[in-house]
C-alpha cells in the first residue's frame, strides 16, 4: 500500500518559500483570524471543542488535552496559570523549533485561544536555554502581537487580557518534565515533584492551579478552535486523532519533518517511501519511535495479538513496519508514540554503542534527586562505556538490565523509565549482541567507536 | 493529648492489620504506630516531604468498587471487599491515610524496592566506616544490614568528591558520603530560616554547599548533623574523639534559656562527649541550638571550684557550715537566689531565706530570643522560683533594692546562690562592705570577696527539675559524677537551713519532693519520679498576668496557655 500524502496543518507553512515569521506575514495568511472569532465566544465552549477533538498532547505522554483542562481547579479561587512547554530536548525530536522560529504566532494564537479557554490571564513560554534564537524570535513576536492587541489587556476589545512571557531555560532536559519545569520556572533546580500532592492542575506553578501544554499540542488547539472538535477528531484514527509530525532521523535517504494523520501512516511507509529507505547498500536494523527513551524495536520481531477495530477484536501480526504510527498501536507493542522522534538505526550500529550513548545522555541529564536513576543512570552509562572501551564482560548484559529494572516505575518523575526503557529494550532485544560484544570488538579491531564521554 | 474527633480518623490496613490513624498522617507515620518499621532517609517527621531517596516504597492498594454502581467488588473466596493493588510502588512519606488504605511493607515487591535502593545508595559510597563518625548510628548501615546484599556488583570507578569541606565553623562535610537526601538543606530553610545550604551540579555528581559567600554558621546547624543519615555532615567538635557505641545517653534539659529543651547527655568514664537534642513535640520537636551543644565545657573548664572555702582557706564542708552559722547568727542576712538553680534548690533557697528571715531576690537575665529555641530569659528557672515561692514578682537585672540596704546598712550579711555580685551591678566597694556566702561552680569576682565558698554542681553532675518558659516541668539527670571536691548544692542548701536553725530537709531530690509537694501549691499533685520525660505542664494561673521577658519560640507564644501534649512523631 503506497503511503498517504502528508497533511500539513501545523507545518502548513514550514518552509513555505516566502513566509516569515512576522506578524504581517501571519495576518495576510489568515492570522489571528481564529482568535479573533473565539474571544467571542464562551471559554467552556473552546474546552468542550478541545475534548470533543479527542486531542492528545504531543509532548511525549499523549494525555488527552481536554481532560487535562478540565482537571484544572476553579474552586480555589486561585489565578490559573498556561505554561508553553518549549524545553523540546528529547533525542531525535526537533519539531517545536520549525514552529518557534518559522511560525512562532501560530504558537501564540494557540496559547491565547487557550488561555482564554481556560480564563488564563498569564501564560508563560518556557523555551529551552539552547534555543535563544527562538526565544528572540518568540519575544519580538509577542511584542507585535502585543501591538495588534493580540495579546494584552483587553484583547480585540473582548474585555478579556493575557499576558505571555518568554522565559529561558539554563539548559537541563530535566527541565521539560512539566513539575520540575514549574520549579525551575520559580527560579529553583527544576527537582520534579511529587505527585501527589502536586499535581499542576492543583499546586503548579507558585501553586496555583496551572496547565502544561507542549508547543505543537497548542498549536492544534488553534485548529480545533478553527475547525471544531467533531471536524478536527474525524482527522487521523478514533482515539489517535489529528495530525502529527513525526521527526524522522538516523540511516534513511530523507530524513526529516512529515505531518501525517495520526496512525495513518504506517513504520514501514513513513521510512521506506517517505524518507526513502535505508542508506545504499545497508538494511533497516531497529527504531526507536517515539524519542531516545522510547523502548527500541527490532527489524525483523513479530507483534502479535488483538486490538480493537471500531467494535470488534481484531487479531494483528505485524513487523516493525507495519505499525500503525499512533500513540495506542505503539503503546500496544511496547513501545510509544512518545514525542515523535523516530531514531532510525540500520546494520553498521553497534546496538552497544547505540546504548553507551543514550546511557551517556541520560546519566548527563538525571537531576539526582531520586537515588534509583541518580546511582542507575551513572551507573548504567559506567557499564556501556566501559563495554565499549573493550572491557566488555559477557554478564554485563543479565546486570544492565537488572540495573535498569531497579529504576523504571520507582521516581518521582518519568525520567526513571526514560533512562530504564532503552536499557531494557536494547538488552531484551538484542541480547546476543551484548553477550558478544568484547568478541566482536576485538574481531574488529581499534577502528571502532570514539571514547564517549 | 487531646484525641482527635471521631470523624477525623481513618481506618487503614497495614500488613494486614486495621489501624485507626488522624486523616492525612502518612503512612510511615502510621505504620509506626503498629510497631511496623518503614525505612527512610530523607523523610524526616518535622520537615517537608520530598520522597527523593525512594526507600520508603511500599504496596498501595484501594478496595475494589464497582466503577458503575460504586459498590463494593467482594472477593467470594475470602468473602471480603477485594483490593486493587497498585502495580507501582509508592513512597510511604507522601502517601496519606484515605479510607480503607492498604499497604503491604514486607512483600517482595517492596524488599526488592527496599534492595534496589540500598544497592544504589552503596555503590558510590565509600564505605569508610571504620574511621566514620556515623559509625553505629548510621541509617545506611542500619539499611544495609538489612536489605544489603553482602557483596557489591559493582566494577566501575566511584565518584570521588571532596572528603572535607567546612561548611561552617561546626560542621564538617564529607562530600562521598552524602546522599543526596536534602534533610539539611529542608532544615536550614524550614526550621533554623537560614537558606544557607544548596546543590550544585546534577545527577551522581550533585555537591550539598554553601552559597557563594556564605557559611552554614547559624546557631542551630548543628540540627544538620543530627539528622544527617549518613556520615555526611559531622560535628567539628565531636568528630574523631569516641565511638557512639561507648557513649551513654542521659536525659537533660537545655539550660542556656527559659525555652527549656530537651537534650541527651552522651558521656564516658565520667567524660561528656556531646550533647544531642531529645524530641519533645511540645517543646523543641527535635531541635536545640547549637550553643547549648557547648555548655558541658564548663564542667572542665578552668576556674571550677574545687574545695570548700572559708576565709581563703580550704576547708571541711563541716566547719565550713559551722562558720556559716556564726555568720547567720551575727549578722543581717539577705538571700541571693539563682533563676539558674533547680526548682528543688530555689526551694530550699526560699526555706533559708524563711529560716534567716532575710528577703530573697534574683538576678535576670534577659538577652535577645531568636524566636526558635533560644529565648529571650536566659535564666532556665525563673517560673520555678515563682512556682517555688523564693520570689514573688520578676527578677530585675540589677540588685538595687540589695545595694540600698547594704548602703543603709540593713543587711550585713549576703548569700548568694551562684550569682555574681559584682555583675549584678553592686560593686566590689559595696561588697567588701559585707560578708559573704556563695555557691557555685565556677570562681568569679563575688567567690574572690566570699568569705565561705561552696563549689557546686553543674547541671550534668546532679538531678533536679526546671520549668521552662511554658510552665512546664521537666526533669534532668545526672550524665557524670561531680568533680573531686564538689559538694551537690542540695546537701549544701540543706546545711545552710540547718545552720540558720532552719527545719532538717533532705539533701537529695526523693526526700525533698516530699517536703515540696506539701508545700507547694503547683507541686501538690506531683511526685519527681512521676515527671514524664517530655515533663509536665504546671497551671501557669497565678502567674499569667505578670510581664515575662520572652517572645514567641518554636512552640511558645507569649501570654498562651501552655500547649498540650502533642502525639510523638
Amino acid at each position: 500500500m503506497p503511503a498517504p500524502q502528508e497533511r500539513r496543518i501545523i507545518f502548513r507553512h514550514i518552509d513555505e518559500a516566502g513566509y516569515t515569521p512576522d506578524l504581517a506575514c501571519y495576518v495576510r495568511n489568515g492570522g489571528y483570524g481564529v482568535l479573533r472569532k473565539a474571544v467571542s465566544r464562551k471559554p467552556e465552549e473552546l474546552v468542550d471543542e478541545v475534548k470533543k477533538s479527542g486531542l492528545r498532547g504531543r509532548g511525549g505522554a499523549g494525555f488527552p488535552a481536554g481532560m487535562k483542562f478540565s482537571f484544572v481547579d476553579r474552586k480555589s479561587g486561585k489565578p490559573v496559570y498556561l505554561i508553553v512547554n518549549a524545553d523540546e530536548s528529547e533525542p531525535g525530536t526537533f519539531k517545536d523549533r520549525h514552529i518557534i522560529h518559522q511560525d512562532p504566532h501560530q504558537l501564540i494564537e494557540g496559547t491565547m485561544i487557550a488561555c482564554f479557554a481556560n480564563r488564563v490571564e498569564c501564560a508563560y513560554i518556557y523555551i529551552r536555554g539552547e534555543f535563544p534564537e527562538g526565544a528572540r524570535i518568540l519575544e519580538r513576536a509577542i511584542a507585535e502581537a502585543r501591538a495588534a492587541n493580540f495579546v494584552g489587556p483587553n484583547i480585540l476589545g473582548s474585555g478579556y487580557g493575557c499576558e505571555i512571557y518568554v522565559h529561558r531555560g539554563a539548559g537541563a532536559y530535566i527541565c521539560g518534565e512539566e513539575t520540575g519545569l514549574i520549579e525551575s520556572l520559580e527560579g529553583k533546580r527544576p527537582y520534579p515533584r511529587i505527585k501527589p500532592p502536586y499535581f499542576p492542575a492543583v499546586l503548579g506553578l507558585y501553586q496555583c492551579p496551572t496547565i502544561v501544554n507542549n508547543v505543537e499540542t497548542l498549536c492544534h488547539v488553534k485548529h480545533i478552535a478553527d475547525m471544531g472538535g467533531e471536524a478536527y477528531s474525524r482527522i487521523g484514527t478514533p482515539n489517535n486523532t489529528g495530525t502529527r509530525i513525526l521527526c524522522v532521523s538516523g540511516h534513511v535517504r530523507r530524513p526529516g519533518y512529515y505531518e501525517f494523520e495520526v496512525g495513518r501512516v504506517t513504520m514501514g511507509q513513513l521510512l521506506n517511501e517517505v524518507c526513502g529507505g535505508p542508506l545504499p547498500g545497508r538494511t533497516f536494523k531497529a527504531v526507536i519511535p517515539g524519542g531516545s527513551s522510547a523502548k527500541v524495536l527490532r527489524f525483523g520481531e513479530r507483534y502479535k495479538g488483538k486490538r480493537k477495530v471500531g467494535a470488534d477484536m481484531v487479531e494483528y501480526d505485524w513487523g516493525v513496519e507495519d505499525i500503525p504510527m499512533d500513540f495506542d498501536s505503539l503503546a500496544m507493542i511496547g513501545s510509544m508514540g512518545g514525542s515523535g522522534g523516530v531514531i532510525v538505526m540500520d546494520d553498521s550500529v553497534s546496538m552497544v554503542e547505540a546504548l553507551a550513548n543514550i546511557n551517556a545522555f541520560y546519566s548527563h541529564e538525571s537531576c539526582g534527586q531520586c537515588t534509583p536513576c541518580r546511582e542507575g543512570s551513572l551507573w548504567m552509562k559506567r557499564i556501556t562505556a566501559r563495554m565499549v572501551r573493550g572491557e566488555a564482560r559477557p554478564e554485563d548484559g543479565a546486570l544492565l538490565k537488572s540495573v535498569a529494572d531497579q529504576i523504571a516505575g520507582r521516581t518521582i518523575c518519568a525520567f526513571g523509565e526514560a533512562c530504564a526503557w532503552p536499557t531494557q529494550s536494547f538488552i531484551a532485544k538484542f541480547g546476543d549482541e551484548f553477550r558478544g560484544y568484547a568478541e566482536a570488538k576485538k574481531a574488529r579491531g581499534s577502528g571502532g567507536a570514539p571514547e564517549l564521554v | 493529648m487531646n484525641p482527635p474527633a471521631p470523624t477525623d480518623l481513618v481506618t487503614v490496613n497495614i500488613d494486614g492489620r486495621d489501624i485507626a490513624v488522624p486523616k492525612g498522617t502518612n503512612v510511615i507515620e502510621a505504620a509506626r504506630r503498629l510497631g511496623v518499621d518503614v525505612p527512610h532517609y530523607c523523610y524526616h517527621p518535622k520537615l517537608s516531604v520530598v520522597g527523593n531517596c525512594r526507600m520508603c516504597m511500599v504496596e498501595m492498594g484501594m478496595p475494589a468498587v464497582d466503577p458503575a454502581t460504586k459498590a463494593p467488588v467482594i472477593d467470594p473466596a475470602t468473602g471480603r471487599q477485594r483490593v486493587n493493588w497498585m502495580p507501582r510502588p509508592a513512597i510511604a512519606c507522601a502517601t496519606s491515610a484515605a479510607p480503607g488504605l492498604h499497604i503491604r511493607t514486607t512483600s517482595p515487591m517492596v524488599r526488592d524496592c527496599r534492595e534496589g535502593v540500598m544497592e544504589f545508595l552503596l555503590i558510590n559510597h565509600p564505605l569508610d566506616c571504620p574511621i566514620c563518625d556515623q559509625a553505629g548510628e548510621c541509617r545506611l548501615q542500619e539499611q544495609a544490614t538489612g536489605y544489603g546484599r553482602g557483596y557489591s556488583r559493582y566494577i566501575e570507578p566511584k565518584n570521588v568528591k571532596p572528603k572535607r569541606t567546612p561548611l561552617g565553623p561546626r560542621v564538617m562535610l564529607d562530600d562521598e558520603r552524602c546522599i543526596l537526601c536534602s534533610r539539611c538543606i529542608r532544615f536550614s530553610t524550614e526550621v533554623a530560616k537560614d537558606d544557607v545550604l544548596g546543590f550544585t551540579d546534577r545527577g551522581s555528581h550533585t555537591t550539598l554547599t554553601c552559597f557563594p559567600g556564605r557559611r552554614l554558621e547559624n546557631n542551630y546547624s548543628l540540627n544538620t548533623v543530627d539528622i544527617c543519615p549518613v556520615g555526611a555532615l559531622t560535628s567539628t567538635d565531636f568528630r574523631f574523639k569516641m565511638r557512639v557505641w561507648f557513649l551513654k545517653q542521659t536525659n537533660s534539659i537545655d539550660t542556656e534559656s527559659s525555652a527549656g529543651a530537651n537534650t541527651v547527655v552522651w558521656s564516658r568514664e565520667g567524660t561528656v562527649y556531646r550533647i544531642t537534642p531529645r524530641q519533645n513535640d511540645a517543646v523543641n520537636d527535635t531541635w536545640m541550638a547549637d550553643s547549648g551543644r557547648v555548655l558541658y565545657k564548663e564542667i572542665r573548664s578552668p576556674g571550677r571550684l574545687d574545695s570548700v572555702r572559708v576565709d581563703g582557706g580550704q576547708s571541711a564542708p563541716a566547719f565550713a557550715f559551722k562558720a556559716a552559722a556564726e555568720t547567720f547568727a551575727r549578722g543581717r542576712l539577705a538571700v541571693v537566689g539563682s533563676g539558674r538553680s533547680s526548682v528543688e534548690e530555689q526551694f530550699l533557697t526560699r526555706k533559708l531565706a524563711e529560716a534567716l528571715r532575710a528577703p530573697a531576690w534574683l538576678v535576670s537575665r534577659v538577652g535577645e530570643g531568636d524566636g526558635i529555641l533560644v529565648s529571650a530569659d536566659r535564666n532556665p528557672n525563673v517560673r520555678g522560683a515563682l512556682v517555688t515561692g523564693l520570689i514573688s514578682g520578676l527578677p530585675s537585672a540589677a540588685l538595687d533594692e540589695l545595694a540600698a540596704q547594704i548602703d543603709s546598712g540593713k543587711v550585713s550579711a549576703v548569700v548568694s546562690v551562684g550569682e555574681d555580685l559584682l555583675a549584678a551591678g553592686l560593686g566590689a566597694e559595696r561588697l567588701s562592705k559585707v560578708a559573704v556566702i556563695y555557691l557555685g561552680t565556677h570562681a568569679n569576682a563575688t567567690s574572690e570577696a566570699a568569705r565561705i565558698v561552696f563549689p557546686t554542681l553543674t547541671v550534668f553532675e546532679k538531678d533536679g527539675t526546671l520549668v521552662n518558659q511554658q510552665f512546664r516541668i521537666q526533669r534532668f539527670a545526672r550524665a557524670v559524677p561531680g568533680v573531686a571536691g564538689a559538694v551537690d548544692d542540695l546537701v549544701v542548701l540543706a546545711g545552710l537551713v540547718a545552720a540558720a536553725g532552719g527545719p532538717a530537709l533532705g539533701g537529695d531530690v526523693g526526700s525533698l519532693w516530699t517536703s515540696m509537694a506539701a508545700e507547694v501549691p503547683a507541686l501538690r499533685p506531683l511526685t519527681y519520679a512521676g515527671i514524664p520525660d517530655e515533663g509536665l505542664p504546671l497551671d501557669p494561673g497565678p502567674w499569667s498576668g505578670l510581664p515575662f521577658a520572652e517572645g514567641a519560640s518554636l512552640h511558645f507564644k507569649p501570654g498562651a496557655p501552655a500547649p498540650r501534649e502533642a502525639g510523638r512523631a
